[in-house]
């Protein structure tokens, strides 16, 4: 039995395209892929991200437990309602999962995590807090919702559809959140546009997500917030990076501080590991699809693709790909596709910001 | 769904036009292409090239997802089409006038072994349940 989010019915409604998703029911279209991913980068599209998972954490040593849970460190967090994104680790340095992290108050942190990770986090952070007597409660939220509007129209749609929202979207600075009365309104996303997140009780769903369309917001699946997001450079948790993978040879060594005197999980072993390989964008120079696992060959040896697509804003195929360090941005390498061989640019990513394209 | 009564198809969802000549005419189903979505890619074979029945001998790249494309009857390539593989989105407007290759089979007679409209639309059903 597939798990469904409270908009389930209205996607159906929509017509959507449902597929599994990690064991959710999720819409993967509503007609066309490449029509959606246009609609975020030129107008409003709305996603509904309820799959993933809210978690509260409350208790007094909350920022202390934080410190040592995650890569990044919290401590950049001083001001309420700022948001912080960062790996969890494991002993062995390799991720856990990508979240984010939201400074409400000394005693109280917001987290959103993966959904396909959040049970195994859940355990993790759980046990955590037991082995270091931390005494925190962790609060999964499925009673919220998340819908995120994201696009140079996000604004706009959100401001018509939420009345009295536009005083706190006047001033809301990117990967910065604010509550309104039982709403948490996030400027964060995942397509390289403008927009928001925001979690709403689970019986007010289906109302806002129709107040949104009637605001100009068009609905988006995951088969477009993939394209999107591959073409804005971030990562996604399972693909380009996991429990085996490195951060620091997953494009996210910004997001591990080692500046710090903090002694995080997995802290030991990244100083100890000697980084081999990187996180690159590709960009095809024939015919053709990058896809992940399709095999890359450069003048330093093998290397894979972790996430490839057709770029639709680009019109081109593009590929983030793990290869081996020293490989620089305008180096030619080959990809085996199929039979074939084909030629294909090392680029620095992102692909595409604000609608955008930053790839000469 | 469109299933053209005058079409006859594979279980890999091509269709199959037999023309006049006995040579074949041979696309995606617009079954198939609803499931793969927008097309963004389509290799077509070379003609001259000579096929076994059921040879891998196109491919279909939609923004989700590439697909293989199978011969439905042994026999040779006569002509691929150039316009699919310049418009791929095509074969999402129109599956059935979106060809990729014309093919003359070994055997006249294979032909009687392709699904009828009929056939097809129970596989494509099954498939759905």
């Amino acid at each position: 039995m597939l798990k469904q989010t409270p908009l389930n019915a209205t996607h159906r409604e929509l017509g959507a395209k449902m597929v599994d998703f990690g064991g959710w029911d999720m819409p993967v279209n509503y007609g066309s892929q490449i029509e959606e991913h246009h609609a975020v980068r030129s107008g409003c599209g709305l996603f509904d991200v309820s799959h993933m998972l809210p978690l509260d954490i409350r208790g007094a040593n909350v920022r202390a437990f934080l410190r040592r849970l995650v890569a990044n460190n919290v401590d950049k967090l001083q001001v309420s309602g700022k948001a912080l994104y960062s790996c969890m680790l494991n002993e062995a340095g390799g991720v856990i999962d990508d979240l984010i992290l939201y400074f409400m108050d000394e005693s109280w942190f917001r987290l959103v995590v993966n959904a396909g990770t959040a049970e195994k986090d859940l355990a993790w952070m759980e046990k955590m807090n037991a082995d270091w007597g931390m005494g925190l409660t962790l609060t999964p939220r499925r009673d919220l919702a998340m819908i995120a509007i994201q696009g140079p129209n996000a604004v706009q749609a959100l401001n018509e559809a939420l009345p009295g929202v536009d005083s706190i979207t006047a001033n809301l600075k990117p990967f910065n959140a604010a509550a309104m009365g039982e709403m948490f309104i996030a400027r964060t996303g995942y397509t390289g546009e403008d927009g928001f997140e925001v979690m709403v009780p689970v019986k007010s769903a289906p109302f806002f997500w129709k107040a949104l369309m009637e605001a100009g917001g068009k609905p988006i699946g995951l088969g477009a917030r993939d394209t999107l997001r591959l073409e804005a450079g971030m990562n996604l948790y399972g693909q380009d990076m996991d429990e085996t993978t490195s951060p620091l040879e997953s494009g996210l060594a910004w997001t591990v501080d080692l500046k710090s005197g903090r002694d995080f999980v997995g802290r030991a072993a990244l100083e100890k590991s000697e980084v081999t390989k990187q996180l690159a964008g590709l960009l095809l120079l024939d015919r053709g699809v990058l896809r992940s696992h399709q095999k890359v060959h450069t003048q330093y040896g093998e290397g894979e693709i972790t996430s490839g697509t057709f770029s639709p804003t680009m019109q081109q195929s593009i590929a983030l790909a793990r290869i081996p360090l020293g490989i620089a941005p305008g180096a030619e390498v080959e990809v085996e596709i199929r039979d074939k061989k084909l030629r294909a640019k090392v680029v620095r990513y992102p692909f595409v910001r604000n609608g955008k394209i930053l790839i000469a | 769904m469109s299933i053209p009564a005058d079409l006859k198809y594979t279980p890999s969802h091509e269709w199959v036009r037999v023309e006049a000549d006995g040579t074949l005419t041979v696309g995606i189903t617009h079954h198939a292409q609803d499931l793969l979505g927008d097309m963004v890619f389509i290799e077509t074979p070379a003609a001259g090239r000579t096929l076994a029945k059921g040879e891998e001998c196109a491919v279909v790249e939609s923004v989700k997802a590439a697909s293989d494309v199978y011969a439905p009857v042994a026999g040779e390539v006569i002509a691929a089409n150039a316009d699919v593989e310049a418009s791929p989105e095509s074969v999402n407007q129109d599956a059935y006038s979106a060809w990729m290759f014309k093919m003359k089979p070994a055997n006249a007679a294979d032909v009687a072994g392709l699904m009828d409209a009929a056939a097809y639309r129970k596989l494509v059903e099954s498939e759905a349940h």
